[in-house]
């Protein structure tokens, strides 16, 4: 495509919009609506992940030995956990270990009572690994695969938690999905019908061009740059707010709900806005790539 | 030029608007084509642009059959004919000037060439003082000379015109005539669809006369002729 002919292309695209005001208006505030709608839930789902990550992170699996077995085999043991892919960290806590940390839970205030056992651990056979794993939907074949490890007595797991976790990260994916889908169809439905009317205002010219001999793709061009223009536009807009939105959010909490912004860390600004942004901005152009694209082929015979 | 091979089209109710129509136009002819509404003299102008496919015969236009021109050549085949309509068919919302560059921009012409060609047309079609104009500033013989200027400033061998005077006061028609006759002259092929048989018979051209859709008569006019 020439120069020239790309300038005035996106010059009869823009024109297109100002023809067409109200329609591209309303366009632009509904797809704008439809990319709030998306930040305002990616930056929630976002947010959530964390939290459920952060939570997963405290899950583990503890495995414990059999009574009498050697130091070298519990290293074994270990060494055979850690080359598993489902795990992300291991922690060795001794018989003693344990019996500290039971005591620092059970015995506060009176230290003097775990320093009886000295001699005498209660818990001598309570020597474990605590496993952290990368999914927790991976929890059950790692216990499986465990309980078959020699020389492994008992191994512990909240099947609860690792089972509510993986629901909770499915449905999050699934209502991601629906949502986006949904406001999908919405906003290709109104930019079709934005470019439905401008075709329809020009018909005359449209009819006229093809008589002197404009080709298809130059006919079709104008329109394209209008949705595409549109899906820019009504795309940009929402992210500036959702930005500021955001950022005033986080510090409010921050500021007036100490005892929130303690139990939920909330991901910073940039954190959400670096995929954020480029993932509305290809939808929103996409958005209005393909309903004008659909809407020419429907209503433009060339 | 303009060949017609054994040609009919009828449309979906039956009745054919062109029946077994066939006839040559020589290159750098001027001719009418005359007859009453519903003759098929539309349908054979949309026929000889490509707009409609004819259901029988063969038509050829610079030596090319229309039915072997693929759907994708159809604009590289229309920039050779240049087309004016009864009701001008000018963009309401560009001026005089964007009106005739539009036909050049449509086919990708570059800026500097459509500068120096634009004002030609302008000239030739004497509205070269009228190029900031919007077509409702215009007369109705202005208007249709802003189509003319359109029509050709892509150099197309042939003009195709359907009723161009058919809005136009008796002066203005003349004018336009006038006008289409100087382009003939210059070489363009011309063919021209109309009612006004004052005018025909003035000219003194070739005039072939359409009935029902049939081709009743096929006559060169001299001064004793008359339609």
């Amino acid at each position: 495509m020439r120069f020239s002919t790309f300038v005035y292309t996106f010059k009869q695209g823009v024109k297109n919009i100002w023809r067409n005001k109200i329609f591209s208006l309303a366009s632009i505030a509904t797809m704008s609506a439809c990319i709030f709608l998306f930040g305002l839930f990616y930056a929630v789902v976002m947010n959530f992940q964390n939290i459920v990550k952060e939570v997963e992170s405290g899950v583990a699996v503890t495995v414990f030995f059999e009574e009498g077995i050697g130091a070298e085999r519990i290293e074994e043991i270990g060494d055979i956990i850690s080359k598993r892919t489902e795990v992300a960290d291991m922690r060795y806590v001794s018989a003693d270990e344990a019996w500290e940390e039971f005591g620092e839970i059970y015995f506060e205030g009176a230290e003097d009572m775990v320093e009886g056992f000295e001699t005498d651990n209660p818990l001598a056979e309570s020597s474990h690994y605590e496993i952290y794993l990368n999914d927790v939907s991976q929890q059950s074949n790692l216990v499986t695969y465990l309980e078959s490890v020699e020389g492994v007595r008992e191994v512990r797991s909240s099947d609860l938690a690792a089972n509510v976790l993986t629901d909770f990260n499915r449905l999050i994916g699934y209502v991601s999905v629906g949502i986006i889908l949904i406001l999908l169809c919405v906003a290709i439905f109104l930019i079709s019908n934005t470019v439905t009317t401008g075709i329809s205002v020009r018909r005359e010219e449209i009819a006229i061009m093809k008589l002197i001999g404009a080709t298809d793709y130059f006919v079709r061009s104008p329109f394209i740059v209008e949705g595409i223009l549109i899906g820019l536009i009504g795309s940009a807009l929402p992210l500036v707010l959702l930005y500021f939105m955001y950022s005033r959010l986080i510090v409010y909490v921050a500021d007036k709900f100490i005892w929130l912004s303690n139990m939920l860390h909330f991901l910073p600004v940039n954190e959400v806005f670096k995929t954020l942004v480029p993932v509305a901005l290809i939808l929103g152009v996409g958005i209005g790539f393909l309903g004008s694209r659909l809407t020419i082929r429907k209503h433009l015979n060339v | 030029m303009i060949t017609l091979e054994h040609v009919s089209k009828a449309y979906k109710a039956g009745i054919p608007a062109l029946n077994d129509v066939s006839l040559h136009i020589d290159k750098g002819e001027f001719v009418f084509v005359v007859g009453d509404s519903g003759s098929g003299k539309s349908t054979l102008i949309k026929l000889l642009l490509k707009e409609l496919e004819p259901t029988e015969g063969k038509i050829i236009i610079n030596g090319k059959s229309l039915g072997a021109i693929k759907r994708k050549q159809i604009p590289k085949f229309r920039r050779n004919v240049g087309v004016v309509f009864q009701d001008f068919r000018l963009l309401k919302d560009r001026d005089v000037y964007e009106n005739i560059a539009f036909a050049q921009r449509v086919i990708a012409t570059p800026t500097k060439k459509i500068k120096r060609r634009v004002p030609v047309m302008l000239s030739m079609v004497g509205l070269a003082a009228k190029y900031k104009s919007y077509p409702r500033q215009l007369s109705g013989g202005e208007q249709q000379r802003v189509a003319i200027a359109r029509a050709l400033v892509n150099e197309p061998k042939i003009l195709l015109a359907d009723e161009p005077t058919g809005n136009l006061d008796n002066h203005n028609a003349w004018d336009i005539m006038k006008l289409l006759d100087e382009i003939n002259q210059r070489g363009t092929t011309v063919l021209v669809v109309t009612h006004n048989l004052e005018i025909v018979k003035a000219m003194k051209k070739r005039v072939i006369t359409m009935k029902k859709g049939v081709v009743v008569s096929d006559e060169r006019m001299g001064d004793d002729d008359a339609v």
